[in-house]
């Protein structure tokens, strides 16, 4: 019994024209999300996972080039159709939850009437049926007086209301995917757990894909099947949470797991792991290793040529020089007894 | 020997202390609508020892920077006392204050100008507040950049040719000139990616055993503020609903608010699924605060009891609650 794939990318890449030159803000990027399955993507400011998901949204800047082997959603090719197909698809098949509710929420428009139109505009009903489904998405996730709620506008919801209409708003046309980004950074912790509880358990519900970005670890632990870690524009590290936590392969991953404080793990007071040095601009060509201005264990063949990805099994795999022995070798977990 | 007994520890005043602390804005809601009071922070009680780690935490909208701003002289109270060293803050000058108590703040981006130099923003206080020749000032620019770990090259540079790390250094920097004992910061490290949260984090430990500082650091992060606090300070619209040690308010929490808040830290563990969290969603309106405990509506234990009456804080000692059930 095999689960369809729902997204499937290969070798995606963006480019930018800045006025510096040609930014690489992705580059050769693959991922598969199947039915019903977590993809989270995880890495620092910069390292292009908004950019990613605006591709797989066909929602680029024009300055920004996109290049891919394979883009598909459902099986439907995405990279040989037009924006105007683009746009049917958009919001019926694949939805997106931002940050900021308020870059899909129209301020001057009731939350009722936006929720109804996503669902009328891609031709699944009428107004009565838009208005029937809206209260039980509303229901579903979470919200008291649904009718009530519906008929205000979104400057009069909290952040986390908000956030929980944008969930509702996405799911309005029953999606094969959702890609979310950074969906709760912008909520308190106890509203982030109930919210990320909310998510997951109507992902299920209606087997959707969902590619998770965020640059929280905990989240990540907690949300995935299977985790991307990001540098630089590039994959540096796939596999499952467990693989991810328990087996780091990457000196970038590895660094990150070690940075952050866990409760329980390690000692209050004690210092941190880190990663030093700072991320490398992105613009003009580079060769090499992209991380290697900042690994511990950099040798002169990571200064040269492409460094490609080290496959250990399927979905699994890092880009680095160093077999997965040496560097598991190399790598303790801080505060770990 | 009297000398020696006044200055042992447990005899000087903390370096900090909140005495029914309050503050309450007037709000106007639309033009001709008649101003309401918005108490931002009530009736705060707390110390801060010398040397220590007190984290102000809690939701947003609670008050974490209202009163941290107050702790800085930087906002009066409407009601109660702030004292530094045991001294009423109102009756210090802004020049002392300021050369006790700093800040540093989130955004590493806004809160430095931009179109001064490095040198220029961290040396800024000496000029305001009149301190040292010029090479006097040089020269403590100088130690304080080394001892952040800011590259002396970087001097005449300026904001938008550094790191966000480098940057929160300078602000780092900045607060350490004035060579205060305490320094408040407000979510440091929320606008930093965790690599470089780190080296924050490990900065702000070597400068606190190093000058001996005392720090009040809000934050929302609660894994942060196990790994550097001493004693936590949770708050709740405006209140301060529990306080204590910090290990004693993470191994055994008393207010159901911070029991909440504690389950909900997602620890990068895979084993775990996520909390359930059984808040109410009834988000608490700062103008018409709930009756009696203003956490009732959302409080999964709530009783009649908390529905009427406004609980009494608690005080064990070693512990302050505010809460029916204790
Ligand atoms: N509109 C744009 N014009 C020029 N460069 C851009 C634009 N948008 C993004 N970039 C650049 O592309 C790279 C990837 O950016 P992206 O927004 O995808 O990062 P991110 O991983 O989402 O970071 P964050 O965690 O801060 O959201 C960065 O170097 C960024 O500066
Ligand atoms: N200058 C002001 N005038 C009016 N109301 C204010 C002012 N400053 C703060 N408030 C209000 O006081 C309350 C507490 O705000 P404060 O900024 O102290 O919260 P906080 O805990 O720091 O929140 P956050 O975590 O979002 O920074 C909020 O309801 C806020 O809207
Ligand atoms: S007093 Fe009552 S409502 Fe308030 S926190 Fe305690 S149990 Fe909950
Ligand atoms: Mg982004
Ligand atoms: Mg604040």
């Amino acid at each position: 019994m095999t689960v369809p794939v729902v997204l499937n990318v290969e070798n995606l890449s963006v480019e930018i024209t800045v006025p510096a030159g040609t930014l690489h803000a992705v580059s050769n990027l693959s991922l598969k999300v199947h039915q019903g399955e977590t993809l989270c993507i995880v890495g620092e400011s910069g390292c292009g996972k908004s950019i990613t998901s605006l591709a797989i949204m066909n929602l680029l800047p024009s300055k920004a080039k996109l290049t891919a082997d394979t883009m598909s959603l459902e099986g439907r090719d995405l990279l040989d159709i037009r924006e105007s197909e683009f746009a049917s698809l958009r919001g019926d098949r694949i939805g997106m939850i931002f940050q900021d509710p308020m870059t899909s929420l129209n301020p001057v428009f009731r939350i009722g009437e936006q929720l109804e139109e996503v669902y009328i505009q891609h031709g699944k009903g009428g107004r009565k049926e838009a208005r029937e489904r809206a209260e039980f998405l509303l229901e579903k996730v979470g919200i008291i007086a649904p009718a009530e709620r519906l008929s205000q506008y979104p400057h009069q919801l909290s952040g986390g209301l908000r956030q929980r209409m944008m969930i509702a708003m996405t799911l309005m046309c029953d999606p094969a995917m959702i890609i979310a980004d950074e969906p709760t950074t912008a909520l308190d912790v106890t509203m982030q757990a109930q919210t990320l509880n909310l998510l997951r358990s109507l992902q299920k519900e209606c087997n959707t894909g969902l590619v998770l970005i965020t640059h929280d670890l905990g989240i990540v632990a907690r949300m995935a099947d299977r985790v991307m870690v990001m540098y630089a524009g590039r994959s540096v590290e796939t596999g499952t949470a467990v693989e991810i936590f328990e087996k780091p392969t990457h000196p970038y991953t590895q660094g990150l797991i070690n940075c952050i404080p866990v409760p329980g793990r390690t000692k209050p007071g004690s210092h941190l792991g880190s990663i030093r040095g700072i991320v490398p601009a992105l613009v003009g060509d580079i060769e090499g290793c992209m991380f290697r201005n900042r690994c511990d264990h950099v040798s002169e063949e990571c200064y040269s040529g492409e460094i490609g990805l080290n496959e250990i099994s399927e979905g699994r795999a890092y880009r680095c020089l160093l077999s997965p022995e040496e560097s598991l070798r190399n790598f303790k977990l801080k505060g770990a007894a | 020997m009297k000398d020696q007994i006044s200055s042992s520890p447990e005899k000087l005043p903390p370096a900090l202390e909140c005495r029914d602390v309050g503050r309450t804005f007037m709000i106007k809601r639309g033009m001709f609508a008649q101003k309401q009071p918005l108490k931002a922070v009530q009736d705060i009680n707390l110390k801060i020892n010398r040397g220590d780690v007190l984290a102000i935490v809690g939701e947003s909208g609670c008050g974490k920077t209202t009163l941290a701003q107050m702790l800085l002289g930087l906002l009066q109270p409407t009601n109660g006392e702030i004292l530094l060293d045991g001294q009423p803050i109102n009756s210090i000058s802004i020049k002392e204050i300021a050369t006790k108590v700093q800040p540093v703040f989130q955004d590493p981006y806004s809160s430095l100008n931009p179109r001064k130099t490095i040198e220029q923003i961290i040396l800024l206080p000496l000029i305001v507040h009149k301190i040292g020749t010029v090479k006097d000032r040089r020269e403590r620019v100088e130690k304080y950049m080394r001892l952040v770990g800011l590259p002396k090259r970087l001097v005449h540079s300026y904001p938008n040719q550094l790191s966000g790390g480098q940057r929160q250094r300078v602000a780092i920097a900045r607060a350490l000139i004035m060579e205060p004992k305490i320094v408040v910061c407000d979510e440091p490290t929320s606008a930093l990616d965790v690599s470089v949260q780190a080296h924050i984090l490990n900065l702000l430990q070597d400068l606190r055993t190093k000058l001996d500082l005392t720090y009040a650091f809000i934050s929302h992060d609660l894994a942060v503020v196990e790994h550097l606090a001493d004693s936590v300070a949770v708050m709740y619209l405006g209140r301060l609903i529990e306080f204590g040690k910090a290990a004693d308010i993470f191994s055994n929490p008393q207010h159901p608010y911070t029991r909440a808040l504690l389950d909900s830290v997602l620890t990068p563990d895979p084993s775990l699924g996520l909390p359930k969290i059984t808040l109410g969603k009834g988000l608490p309106n700062p103008l018409s605060p709930p009756s009696g405990c203003y956490f009732h509506p959302r409080c999964p234990e709530a009783t009649e009891e908390c529905h009427q009456h406004t609980p009494v804080l608690k005080d064990t000692g070693e512990r302050l609650v505010e809460c029916h059930l204790h």
